[in-house]
């Protein structure tokens, strides 16, 4: 023990409370930020577009619709809010579920691109565009959503059952993840093979990741999976931050680590296939946004999930201001700009990777 | 209080690992010390202890109470376990993995008296400095420390500290088995500490429990066990034991 005087440990002990109680606040005034930094984001993407918009126009076509011209409100209700709040949510569900997975899994670069969910999600999509098989019953309008949900969540639990092999790494599920992407890809090639010319062009559109599909009932259900799996998330947070200390020490703790691994999956999985079945692929949002949150916050899962949400959200809400800003009058696909962007960081990731923390 | 341990048996998969150990008479306010070759089965047992392994027979009791008949997570309040590796590469302050330990994973927010209990904690280990650095950009040392203070921080009956020198120096070394028999001795709970050097046994603990092949091969006070044959024996080694004026025993190994 350091043999310190009574009178200077205590106010060493005080200056290390201070210090704790410092850094609290600061990460209580980054998530309230991120939050600000959000909702002005998606104030933006509604104001921006073909037919400008000032935010006092906006602000009264969604507070009386009635009393607001009929194209406006279309433009407002029927088109700009729905995107806006679909890439908000869309985003937020792939932070939360990129970080829950890095998590769980130990590893700094699975997210439901990574390990092939999206992949196995198109090819779910592309069953439905080509032979119309629907592999959920009765889903009408939703066919090609449903599909791509039941391969992507499939596809999550297989992923989990090589987590538990003996002497799997975390290398090796990223392996295992890039095994998928490459047979799901390849079963999707057979897939725009068989495919008509028009059909083609669907998936095609569907693999891009679109924000173009947004509609009030997308919107809903991504809402309330958010709703559902964010308190479910949050009420679990210690035992999240046990589980970066490695399986024992979390053990150790009292952490049911088995069975964590496999609530957080499910819910993980719920937000993954739903978020890519409502807008086909989008890469790297939910490996971009956790990495963003871990450097401003640290993995307090109090802080690190609900900064992981808003950062992903801001991103793709941004993205949408981009896909609609390059050229006037053109939307492009989302997936396509998040790729373009994702790309580059993913590559400083690994680099940085093999010289700090995660190894 | 006293901790036994009646007949019991671990297997991973057909190979047995821990086979029909018994003990009796681990005190309250005394430090045992367990000794034996690697993979004698130490780490089991303390597993096996702290109900993160579901032991194949055998029973667990603290004062005649059987420890499996409680949930997992008021065992692990009961009775705490240091894993021997703390491979954390998690961007978790010193400060936030210790309240962590103290928090026992429930509620939001943090009370201030868990807060000043780790400030406290802390600046009496003397890693004060380290409290804001991330765990993982701790050295092998340093996360042992840290793991050590996320034992002590807590309030079981029994703690289970397995090797928890192995990669301290020589001065921190003896800083933590006095931190730890201090424990021990002032809070009266039941301390056992996996050790593989056998002069910090043989200078903290009171008593001594040797296993080989997963099971016990000697038991008894240092001086009972460690001039015993048994050691010589399951390291393969011989062993001089000198004890100076003070009773202070003194070990030393050759091929």
């Amino acid at each position: 023990m350091t043999v310190a005087s009574t009178s200077s440990q205590f106010e060493t002990s005080n200056n290390l409370a201070r210090q704790y109680y410092a850094k609290l606040n600061r990460k209580m005034l980054l998530v309230a930020a991120g939050l600000i930094l959000m909702v002005a984001s998606v104030v933006f993407d509604m104001t921006s577009g073909p037919s400008d918009m000032s935010i006092g126009k906006l602000l009264s076509i969604i507070i009386s619709p009635g009393s607001a011209e009929a194209g406006a409100r279309v433009i407002v209700w029927d088109l700009r809010l729905p995107i806006a709040l679909l890439a908000l949510l869309v985003g937020a569900m792939l932070g939360m579920a990129g970080a829950e997975m890095q998590t769980i899994l130990n590893n700094p670069l699975a997210d439901p691109f990574t390990l092939g969910i999206s992949s196995a999600a198109s090819f779910g999509a592309a069953l439905a565009i080509v032979f119309q098989w629907s592999l959920l019953p009765d889903f009408g309008g939703f066919i090609v959503s449903a599909n791509a949900f039941l391969l992507a969540v499939s596809t999550s639990f297989i992923l989990f059952a090589f987590t538990r092999m003996r002497g799997v790494t975390s290398e090796t599920m990223i392996l295992v993840g890039i095994a998928m992407m490459f047979t799901f890809n390849a079963l999707l090639a057979l897939m725009q093979y068989a495919a008509t010319e028009i059909q083609l062009a669907q998936i095609v559109f569907w693999m891009m990741g679109s924000l173009a599909r947004a509609t009030w009932t997308k919107v809903g259900i991504c809402a309330l999976v958010i709703i559902i799996i964010l308190p479910w998330f949050m009420s679990r947070n210690w035992s999240l931050t046990a589980l970066r200390m490695g399986d024992d020490k979390a053990a150790s703790l009292g952490v049911n680590v088995r069975r964590l691994r496999i609530e957080i999956l499910i819910g993980v999985s719920l937000l993954a296939a739903t978020a890519v079945s409502f807008v086909g692929t989008i890469a790297f949002v939910g490996l971009v946004g956790p990495h963003m949150a871990r450097m401003l916050v640290g993995e307090d899962q109090r802080y690190f999930l609900p900064l992981s949400a808003i950062c992903s959200g801001l991103i793709l809400s941004l993205t949408s201001i981009v896909a609609k800003s390059i050229n006037p009058g053109v939307v492009y696909p989302i997936g396509i700009i998040t790729s373009l962007i994702g790309v580059p960081f993913f590559i400083s990731l690994i680099i940085a990777v093999r010289r700090k923390s995660w190894q | 209080m006293s901790l036994k341990v009646d007949g019991l048996s671990f297997s991973y998969g057909r190979k047995e690992v821990l086979r029909n150990i018994s003990l009796e008479g681990i005190e309250a306010g005394k430090l045992t010390a367990l000794i034996g070759p690697n993979a004698a089965g130490k780490s089991t047992m303390f597993k096996a202890i702290s109900g993160m392994l579901k032991p194949k027979a055998g029973t667990i009791s603290l004062d005649g109470y059987h420890l499996s008949s409680l949930e997992h997570s008021q065992r692990v309040r009961l009775v705490c376990y240091m894993p021997q590796l703390f491979a954390a590469n998690a961007s978790l302050s010193v400060f936030d993995v210790v309240l962590l330990a103290r928090k026992n994973l429930s509620g939001w927010s943090v009370k201030k008296a868990d807060v000043e209990a780790v400030s406290r904690l802390l600046a009496s280990l003397g890693i004060e400095e380290l409290s804001q650095t991330y765990v993982s950009n701790l050295s092998g040392g340093q996360q042992q420390m840290v793991s050590i203070a996320q034992a002590l921080i807590r309030d079981p009956q029994v703690f289970l500290f397995d090797e928890p020198t192995s990669a301290l120096d020589l001065r921190r070394q003896l800083e933590i088995m006095t931190a730890i028999r201090d424990a021990a001795v002032e809070r009266d709970i039941i301390c056992l500490v996996a050790l593989h050097d056998l002069n910090l046994a043989a200078r903290f603990a009171d008593h001594i429990v040797l296993i080989r092949d997963g099971q016990i091969a000697a038991t008894g006070t240092p001086s009972q066990v460690l001039s015993s044959r048994a050691v010589t024996q399951t390291y393969g080694v011989k062993i001089d034991i000198i004890t100076s004026p003070e009773g202070q025993i003194h070990v030393s190994a050759f091929l």
